[in-house]
């Protein structure tokens, strides 16, 4: 199994709530950058750098355009704007139109995580109540990275898992809330 | 091997492009880039960009329409109304010191900045002696900036960013709604000179008091960001304004020694 060079998340409605749960559990060797989208209200500065530095001990900031990825660092997208990972592994910005309503939206960082990384980047696609972040873990699946999705299950909200599932199909990696963070434990 | 075709193909479309067009797109961050073209292919009904690139040169009719999936052309008035509030409060009053005042919008898209700043200085009472020059490279923008008509749904987002920015009246005043558009008044337009000016490959065309150039660096790799910077400061007067987008910085630049930040949380710096 060949290293992970980066971990892309999405999620939406129930999504904080199932990373406060994950964070915490991931194995201290993953040392990759963590890139995430949650889709949350436009208007408000985001809280969440300060919120999810509370609960790990990774690095975690608000994604700046043209900052070069580093590892045991959090990046959590701005309010407003897209974000993209560029080939030389650093972070881009763009204010194109929301994409299933939103921007952020999962789909733009997962598909340009999958032209960036090609197998060694991770998909995980939390709680939501939407289908954004489908189409962007099925290019991650089809480029070789991997595609886990939360068992919709064990989500408050099991749309938008349930939309990736039917899109990427059986190579997905479907993973009970509380298995997450054990999950990385094998693959890193 | 699929990964480098696509970047193979990708430089050798805005190649050609520079090279028949003189649209210089080479610099561009391409994660955002890339997306934009596969809509495009979508949209042309094109199987590889090789494809495309052999109908972009081919019909240049279709390189004008390409323009529209290469540019992003999203805007709104008084987007982030911190920005004009600030602009309002802290620039403004040196502004007023000024006996005639010129303003550039670097990337005006379809003129709504443009038309926001022009509504701002009409209620501060600049506007009779100022020159707004707003410029973009989509010459289809322009156009739309140039008759000033919106669609008139719009104007209930328009409107309430206008009142969080500070505006002293109606935003109503300034329109008339007609046909499921509404037309800004002709007066606003009056000061503004909407032009086509590449932040890539033109320079310096006059000196400015205060230039606004926002969300548009975020769409440039770093070096061509530092080119377009350069242009930018070169622009300004002495103890001139530069206002850029919520997450556009100089933090990381060269030119950031040339300047003071004025209102650090909405980018406005002033040149030293
Ligand atoms: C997202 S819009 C920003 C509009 C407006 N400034 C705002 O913030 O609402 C970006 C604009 O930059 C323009 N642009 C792209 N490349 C440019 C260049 N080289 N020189 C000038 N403008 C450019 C695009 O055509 C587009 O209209």
């Amino acid at each position: 199994m060949r290293d992970l060079e980066a971990i892309v998340i999405g999620g939406s409605a129930g999504a904080l709530d199932a990373l406060l749960s994950i964070l915490p559990t991931l194995p201290a060797q993953v040392l990759c950058p963590i890139i995430l989208v949650l889709h949350l209200p436009p208007a408000q500065p985001s809280q969440l750098p300060a919120i999810l530095s509370r609960i790990c001990a990774r690095t975690v900031c608000e994604a700046e355009d043209k900052v070069p990825l580093c590892d045991q660092t959090i990046y959590v997208a701005a309010p407003n704007y897209h974000l993209l990972i560029e080939r030389d592994r650093s972070l881009s910005l763009s204010i194109d139109a929301p994409v299933h309503h939103s921007r952020p939206a999962i789909d733009v960082l997962f598909a340009s995580a999958a032209d960036a990384y090609g197998p060694a980047v991770a998909g995980l696609l939390l709680s939501g109540a939407n289908e954004d972040g489908a189409e962007g873990l099925a290019q991650i699946r089809q480029a070789g990275g991997l595609a886990i999705i939360q068992d919709p299950a064990t989500a408050s909200f099991p749309i938008m898992p349930e939309a990736a599932i039917r899109r990427v199909g059986p190579s997905a990696h479907v993973v009970r809330l509380q298995d997450i963070g054990a999950f990385f434990n094998t693959r890193r | 091997m699929e990964q480098s075709l696509h970047d193979l193909e990708l430089g050798l479309l805005l190649d050609a492009i520079y090279l028949t067009y003189h649209y210089d797109f080479r610099s561009y961050a391409k994660a955002s880039l890339t997306r934009r073209i596969r809509t495009a292919l979508g949209h042309f009904r094109c199987a590889t960009i090789a494809r495309l690139q052999e109908r972009v040169l081919r019909e240049p009719p279709l390189f004008a329409e390409l323009l529209r999936f290469l540019t992003v052309q999203v805007s709104e008035m008084f987007r982030d109304p911190t920005y004009y509030r600030a602009l309002r409060e802290q620039v403004v009053p040196y502004l007023k010191t000024y006996a005639s005042l010129k303003i550039w919008v670097a990337g005006c898209a379809t003129g709504e900045e443009a038309y926001s700043l022009a509504i701002m200085l009409y209620e501060e009472g600049l506007i009779d002696r100022t020159l707004i020059y707003a410029t973009d490279i989509n010459p289809e923008s322009l156009r739309t900036a140039e008759e000033g008509v919106y669609r008139i749904d719009r104007f209930t987002k328009f409107t309430e960013s206008y009142q969080l920015a500070g505006g002293r009246a109606s935003l109503g005043d300034y329109y008339l709604a007609g046909y499921g558009g509404a037309v800004l008044d002709r007066s606003l337009k009056k000061a503004i000179l909407f032009s086509d000016h590449s932040l890539v490959t033109d320079t310096v065309f006059a000196e400015m008091q205060f230039v606004s150039c926002r969300n548009v660096l975020i769409y440039f790799e770093k070096g061509l960001q530092e080119r377009a910077l350069g242009v930018l400061s070169d622009s300004l007067c002495h103890k001139g304004f530069l206002g850029l987008g919520l997450k556009e910085t100089l933090r990381f630049s060269p030119h950031a020694v040339a300047y003071t930040e004025l209102v650090p949380d909405v980018r406005i710096y002033r040149k030293i």
